[in-house]
């Protein structure tokens, strides 16, 4: 479904991702992990047509993303980690949805907002925008559900039920899902698939089993920490566009 | 065509919504008739030229439009930092028709800022000479909501965030302003000045809503028809060329 070859994002000199390879199969809840900064935005940017790579190729759905972007759009849906709070009607008209009533109600009420249905989204609560971004990133019927942090800031009874929908879309809708997040307890939970990466590389990739025999590890978090070491990451996720120009000048 | 006006129909859905936006840009107009048009008229009856309420109101209007229409492209980078212009970029349009739709729909908004302001100065005492020359006068207002809701998009697409706001408040929407000839003739200025309102855009503008409106005019309305359009032309294709530079 997603399949990634010899990716290379790079900002001036910096090299925010770096010769990475990925394969992700159709009907999977694939966890791509990492500490901040390592380039896990930059690839969801990547894969979402938002960024271009520098070098490499990647496809979704079939769709070269770099040559069919507007096909590769239609493929997938995706839940930012800031939501955009735009209604659903409106998305709907953008992906140039027909007959989308029925299919905004049955969204809506998977993910318990039916009756929410008139309401203003500036009067929901955190958990309830998330869900609703989830609802909307699905109401085109995508073959692929990015999630960047989905579950960032939310308890973990909201936590729960996104993890069940979006477990639930996955069976009912054969929905493949990326996600990414710094809760392993959700990835042991829920993921089929791992990758880990690190300083823009990839360096394990697998199943959860896999990835802790690799590392020697009972428990993810443990494994995770054995591979990617004890320090702290300067916090530099997210490039702003005036640190990338720095990076040009210099 | 669709998505442009899906674009251009949120933006008005949301000023609509917005009525104290709408409100507070009237306070800005008010305030210029009141104290330039009252405050300056005896001297410019004085001065032997005429009305100064007369003169006045086309150029506020255009401030106005000017005023709003750059602010409604500005908001882009707003939507930058909020998501929905990511949400845009990965839904299946073009970044062209993202363009046109904002700035088409940021336009409208400013059109109709200029359409109530000059309602009210049609309460402080302004009248159109000819009647028959509104659609004329509504053309121009157009044309220059058109062009700055553009350079508004275009700024906004270089800006990351709301922090160099100020700058284009000071080095672009002020000197557009007070250099156009929306307050004073700009016939028989110093040279220096002369130059620059003549190769400000909005002076063309201001200029044509004045013939339209009130019969005096510096230029032929086709010189500024032409300076209008060329303008908005080349503003768009340097937009179209920022526009498909943001990465978000």
């Amino acid at each position: 479904m997603i399949d990634i070859k010899n990716v290379t994002k790079k900002y001036g000199d910096f090299t925010a991702v770096d010769d990475i390879s990925l394969k992700v199969n159709e009907g999977e809840v694939f966890a791509f992990l990492g500490p901040n900064g390592a380039g896990k935005t930059t690839t969801i940017k990547m894969l979402t047509t938002l960024l271009r790579p520098t070098y490499g190729e990647i496809f979704l759905n079939g769709h070269n993303v770099m040559e069919n972007p507007s096909q590769t759009r239609h493929s997938f849906g995706i839940v930012f980690q800031d939501p955009s709070l735009d209604n659903m009607q409106f998305h709907a008209m953008l992906y140039n949805l027909k007959d989308y009533k029925n299919r905004i109600d049955k969204l809506l009420g998977l993910v318990e907002l039916l009756d929410r249905k008139n309401d203003f989204v500036k009067t929901f609560s955190g958990g309830m925008k998330r869900r609703l971004e989830i609802a909307r990133g699905l109401l085109h019927l995508p073959k692929v559900l990015f999630l960047d942090e989905p579950t960032i800031g939310l308890d973990p009874q909201t936590r729960n039920h996104i993890w069940n929908y979006v477990r639930n879309l996955n069976k009912e809708e054969k929905v493949t899902v990326f996600f990414t997040t710094h809760h392993m307890e959700e990835v042991e939970r829920y993921g089929d698939k791992i990758a880990i990466i690190d300083h823009g590389k990839i360096i394990a990739q697998g199943t959860i089993e896999e990835i802790c025999k690799k590392a020697g590890a009972d428990k993810l978090e443990d494994a995770f920490i054995a591979l990617t070491g004890k320090n702290i990451r300067k916090e530099s996720s997210n490039f702003s566009k005036s640190t990338m120009r720095g990076f040009h000048r210099q | 065509m669709r998505t442009i006006y899906i674009l251009w129909l949120r933006q008005l859905k949301r000023f609509i919504r917005k009525k104290s936006t709408l409100i507070g840009a009237l306070g800005q107009p008010l305030i210029f008739l009141l104290a330039f048009g009252f405050g300056l008229s005896p001297i410019f009856e004085r001065a032997g030229a005429g009305n100064y309420i007369q003169f006045i109101a086309p150029g506020i209007i255009g401030m106005t439009v000017l005023f709003t229409a750059i602010f409604t492209g500005i908001e882009i980078i707003w939507e930058k930092q909020f998501g929905f212009l990511k949400e845009a970029f990965v839904a299946p349009v073009s970044r062209f028709e993202i363009l046109l739709g904002k700035t088409l729909g940021g336009a409208t908004v400013a059109m109709i800022q200029g359409v109530l302001v000059f309602i009210i100065c049609l309460f402080v005492g302004f009248r159109p000479v000819n009647i028959s020359m509104l659609p004329l006068a509504l053309l121009f207002l157009i044309l220059i909501a058109i062009l700055f809701a553009a350079l508004g998009t275009t700024i906004a697409a270089r800006l990351d965030d709301m922090q160099g706001f100020p700058l284009i408040i000071n080095f672009v929407i002020q000197p557009l302003f007070y250099l156009s000839g929306a307050l004073f003739p700009i016939v028989g200025l110093p040279r220096a000045l002369e130059l620059v309102t003549r190769i400000n855009p909005l002076s063309y503008g201001i200029d044509a809503m004045r013939y339209a409106l009130g019969g005096a005019s510096a230029f032929s309305p086709w010189l500024s028809l032409s300076v209008l359009v060329g303008v908005i032309i080349v503003v768009l294709i340097v937009g179209i060329y920022q526009f498909s530079k943001i990465e978000l």
